[in-house]
């Protein structure tokens, strides 16, 4: 039993190296990619922690999205990095602000060791209440029926985010099509793989989202492999980002938080209790809600890594210009 | 239960990393860097508090892992926002410093060139 272990000592070491480096690298989109390849390990270390559920989100989110996110903006930025990497504090200022984050990784390191035994735990209580929903996925339980409210109040957040972005606009691009930045030359084996991937990889997304019932899974993850393939799609320059102003996509946008808020609101009328669902029923329910929902996160997550809209065809002088806004199919 | 105390000191020095990071690089864009790598420390963290929790057949206690999720979810919702500001700033001011004056410089320098 000693190579398990020694295992998580390797891997946890990988995880620090690549971590130092993602901090360390002088150039931005090597430190991106260190990022990339940071949430892939951790994805690993989450198995480990008995976390298949989110492993997948740290793989599926953590990394690939925030990766492709990270690295068109360290792309866009990479003009005039090098003066403003040049204002880095002083050595003595660098030491002091070691010395904190010491201080503070020390902290946390103190609190592990001295965390009461037995640990709380609230996993007796889950599996006692499991046969309520009729689901065999714990954490599916917990996100839609236990802890409902955080699951919805996060659709929100996430709404928020997309309404954020948008109104970064200029006044002129409002209810235009976000550009998302694709190669400008014929790429042969980009449209490929978008032509050949993405049907497979919409039905693994819609799979993700029916296994997790009952085995790991889940809404998220699901919608974050369908909104990776709009994404390849969209970069292999086979389509376009919708207008804002475009109905079905607003609606796109509303039917996830709107279907989970009605029957929300449903369990007030029905079994006395906000967010409850009536006896026998959990299960149907629970379903609806993460199939509107999938379509959400999936068009929210999407529209997250797009930007916000850029007035028609780019404009002369940004950052995107003389990659035609679009590339006839052929 | 070594995972324990492995893991859990790699949150601790991620953390303390991301920490580092956020505060001494000038560039925004490896600030947001720092910033989560700060935050998956502590969700790190979090993931070992559930991993102590494991009982009732359970490889740990769900209600923290399905509150990471959640909380990655949201992680991701405000660096996408983040960096939209990001890429913002740089296109009205031609820079990304945050350096006081140092918006006014960079839209000079677009200006003249």
């Amino acid at each position: 039993m000693t190579i398990v272990p020694a295992l998580d000592l390797f891997v946890a070491g990988v995880v620090l190296v690549v971590a130092v480096w993602t901090v360390a690298v002088r150039n931005t989109s090597s430190a991106v990619v260190g990022f990339v390849a940071y949430g892939l390990l951790l994805a690993l270390v989450w198995v480990r922690l008995g976390a298949p559920d989110v492993a997948l989100t740290e793989a599926a989110i953590g990394s690939g999205l925030t990766g492709a996110l990270l690295i068109g903006a360290a792309a866009r930025l990479r003009a005039g990095e090098s003066t403003v990497a040049a204002e880095r504090p002083g050595v003595p200022v660098r030491l002091l602000i070691a010395a904190l984050a010491t201080v503070v990784a020390a902290a946390i390191a103190g609190v592990l060791l001295s965390l009461p035994d037995p640990a709380p735990t609230l996993a007796p209580e889950a599996t006692a209440n499991a046969g309520a929903t009729g689901l065999g996925n714990p954490i599916t339980n917990v996100l839609m029926a236990f802890r409902a409210m955080d699951t919805m109040l996060e659709k929100v957040v996430l709404l928020l985010a997309v309404l954020g972005i948008w109104s970064l606009s200029p006044d002129a691009a409002w209810g235009g099509r976000p550009h998302l930045p694709h190669r400008a030359e014929p790429d042969a084996a980009l449209e490929f793989l978008a032509r050949v991937l993405t049907p497979v990889g919409v039905v693994l997304g819609i799979a993700v989202l029916w296994v997790s019932a009952d085995h790991p899974g889940g809404a998220f993850q699901g919608a974050t492999i369908l909104a990776a393939m709009w994404l390849l799609v969209l970069m292999a320059g086979l389509g376009e980002v919708p207008d804002i102003g475009r109905r079905r996509l607003r609606l796109a946008l509303v039917v996830g938080p709107a279907v989970f808020l009605t029957i929300g609101l449903g369990g007030l009328v029905v079994s006395g209790a906000f967010l409850s669902y009536p006896q026998g029923f959990a299960k149907p329910l629970i379903l609806a809600i993460e199939f509107a929902m999938i379509l959400t996160v999936a068009t929210t997550l999407g529209l997250l890594v797009a930007g916000p809209p850029v007035a028609g065809p780019p404009a002369a002088g940004s950052a995107a210009a003389g990659s035609p806004a679009r590339r006839a199919a052929p | 239960m070594s995972e324990v105390l492995v893991f859990g000191l790699c949150a601790a020095v991620v953390a303390g990393l991301g920490l580092y990071g956020a505060i001494v690089d000038p560039r925004p864009l490896r600030k947001i860097l720092g910033f989560n790598l700060l935050g998956s420390g502590v969700f790190l963290f979090f993931g070992v508090v559930a991993r102590r929790g494991a009982a009732a057949g359970f490889p740990g206690d769900p209600v923290p892992q399905a509150l990471v999720i959640t909380g990655i979810v949201v992680a991701f919702s405000a660096t996408a926002l983040a960096v939209t500001l990001l890429l913002r700033f740089f296109e009205t001011t031609g820079s990304s410093s945050l350096r006081d004056g140092a918006a006014a410089d960079g839209a000079r320098d677009t200006a003249e060139s």
